[in-house]
């Protein structure tokens, strides 16, 4: 039994004389959420499809459920996936879309009802395809990944096209998906999501991981912000002034002070405000999100 | 490679693509028996230095029920090649071969599968052709006072067998062209149109102005298998080159279909 969900080791994409994914190294645990982040065309989509044996590597290695990638067929059998986007037979309904997939590797019709009712589908499943709403049509792609009760779940950008309620059914899906045991792999542009789910986290910009790892570790690592905030905003440039008087580099942000500090920083700026007579309205330390930590490290906004 | 033409033949039954093939291949042969009894002559009746179409005496032969299939190859080789272009290009412009090779790894498999359910898709094409071809002869007959006597007689059954299989032959051979441009070409649009426009325009023009060209070309090889052959293209000359013409489009699109990356 693999360790390891999915390992690569230096593995790269070139076409032409672009490189669309260059040198990646990254190991998935097996029976974790792994959340895949970076701007797009950052090689997410690429190296998925390298997982999946539907694009040759240029260069370097990789394993999915401890089998090599250029033999896909010895473990594509285990692994469910939805990439970019849903891609179905629009004039097949939602079931017989199901079926064909069914067919194809041999599974049990059994599980495409239970499956659409499932995502959700399960009124709508004799309806054809090309009738489908955008979230409609993304939750077909997830019940298709799900057909051969995965080991490994390879989901690229599964809440596009979802409204709020879809992305926490999805969300809701995916947690139940890793309770059961089921190592998921996703990429999506909503972080906030991904911070929700995953214990471990692959970035990527231009082809290149950044990080790798634990969720935790990397927001961890991150310094926290603190956001003091003056009872009356003409006290803005003069509370500005204190701060950068202690050393600090501040911005402001919806008339707020924010510091690159940790909570121990509130009680010393409260105490220096009050000395000049200024009150405070907002004291509050917090962790930068995933989203902020994903925006300083890849240098996107 | 079983699952494979399972699910390619789940596909394939749509009624959007079984109706409309159906009921052209219905149209064309009630078309195709009907002209015949319409335009049937006496052997006296037949123009100088012009051959003439079949007569009341001609239609009398074993071959007779079956005459007006036996016609027929070029149009249902058309359909044929019109259903696997578009069954194998739409997988790329639908984006579903990226599902169907996730589920089915084996792009050799795929491939196999894929052909082999499209061959029995253009059998049935056949049969159905076949069926409405004879049972409107025997319909026809009665009111163009053609006598059936040989239609049932052991040489007709072997002749209809033997026309069957050629035709069975050359509709697939149609269909490889169609199948091999739609891989090639990733569109279902750009190998319909190419296919129809040499079979149907170019290959006469061609043929016409360079008589000897004829005996090399793609669609006259077809229609020699289709037809069984004729005394200028002969059955065993047809098989040869169509054979060679198969080989080389089918390679290109099986080395394609294997290496090339499924990048959408």
């Amino acid at each position: 039994m693999p360790q390891l969900a999915i390992s690569v080791k230096d593995l790269s994409k070139i076409y032409g004389e672009q490189t669309a994914v260059s040198h990646a190294t990254f190991e998935v645990p097996l029976g974790s959420v792994c959340g895949f982040v970076g701007p797009n065309g950052s090689g997410k989509t690429t190296t998925i499809r390298m997982l999946l044996g539907l694009i040759t590597p240029t260069g370097g290695s990789g394993t999915v459920l401890g089998e090599d990638i250029r033999s896909p067929e010895k473990y594509l059998s285990k692994v469910g996936a939805m990439i970019e986007g849903p891609a179905f037979y629009p004039m097949l309904s939602g079931r017989e879309n199901l079926k064909v997939l069914a067919d194809l590797g041999g599974f049990s019709h059994a599980r495409v009802d239970t499956l659409l009712t499932k995502v959700g589908l399960g009124d709508r499943g004799g309806s054809k395809f090309k009738t489908y709403s955008l979230g409609m049509k993304q939750r077909l792609g997830i019940a298709a990944a799900l057909l051969p009760q995965p080991q490994l779940l390879i989901l690229d950008e599964p809440t596009n096209g979802l409204d709020p309620n879809g992305i926490q059914e999805i969300r809701e899906l995916i947690k139940e998906l890793a309770e059961e045991g089921t190592s998921v792999f996703v990429s999506s542009h909503i972080l906030a999501e991904l911070e929700m789910i995953s214990e471990y986290l692959v970035m990527l910009r231009k082809g290149k991981v950044l990080f790798s790892g634990l969720t935790q570790e990397l927001l961890g690592n991150q310094k926290p912000i603190t956001t003091v905030k003056p009872e009356y905003l003409v006290d803005l440039s003069k509370l500005t002034a204190i701060v950068n008087d202690f050393g600090y580099e501040s911005k402001i942000e919806n008339g707020s002070i924010q510091i690159p500090v940790g909570p121990e920083f509130g009680a010393v700026i409260n105490r220096a405000a009050f000395e000049v007579g200024i009150t405070l309205s907002i004291i509050s330390t917090q962790q930068p999100t995933l989203e902020e930590t994903f925006f300083e490290m890849t240098g996107e906004k | 490679m079983f699952n494979v033409v399972k699910a390619e033949l789940r596909k394939m039954k749509r009624p959007s693509l079984t109706l409309v093939t159906f009921s052209i291949v219905t149209a064309l042969s009630a078309l195709f028996t009907s002209l015949i009894f319409l335009r049937l002559g006496k052997p006296s009746d037949r123009p100088r230095g012009r051959e003439m179409a079949q007569s009341v005496e001609s239609m009398a032969h074993f071959d007779g029920a079956y005459y007006s299939f036996t016609l027929m190859g070029l149009f249902i080789g058309l359909i044929a090649l019109t259903v696997f272009a578009s069954q194998s290009s739409n997988e790329y412009t639908y984006g579903t071969l990226r599902n169907l090779l996730v589920r089915q790894p084996s792009r050799m498999k795929l491939l196999a599968g894929k052909f082999f359910a499209m061959s029995i898709f253009a059998t049935v094409l056949v049969a159905v052709a076949a069926i409405v071809n004879i049972s409107l002869s025997y319909i026809e007959s009665g009111y163009s006072h053609v006598d059936t006597k040989l239609w049932l007689s052991s040489k007709a059954i072997s002749g209809f067998s033997t026309a069957f299989g050629n035709m069975v032959l050359g509709t697939i051979g149609y269909g490889v062209v169609g199948m091999s441009l739609g891989i090639i070409l990733k569109s279902p649009m750009s190998a319909i149109s190419i296919s129809l426009l040499w079979f149907m325009v170019l290959e006469n023009i061609l043929g016409a102005v360079l008589s000897s060209a004829s005996k090399w070309l793609p669609g006259n090889s077809l229609s020699a298998v289709s037809t069984g052959g004729a005394k200028v293209f002969t059955y065993e000359r047809g098989l040869i080159i169509s054979g060679c013409y198969l080989l080389l489009f089918g390679g290109i699109a099986t080395i394609l279909f294997k290496r090339r990356d499924v990048a959408s």
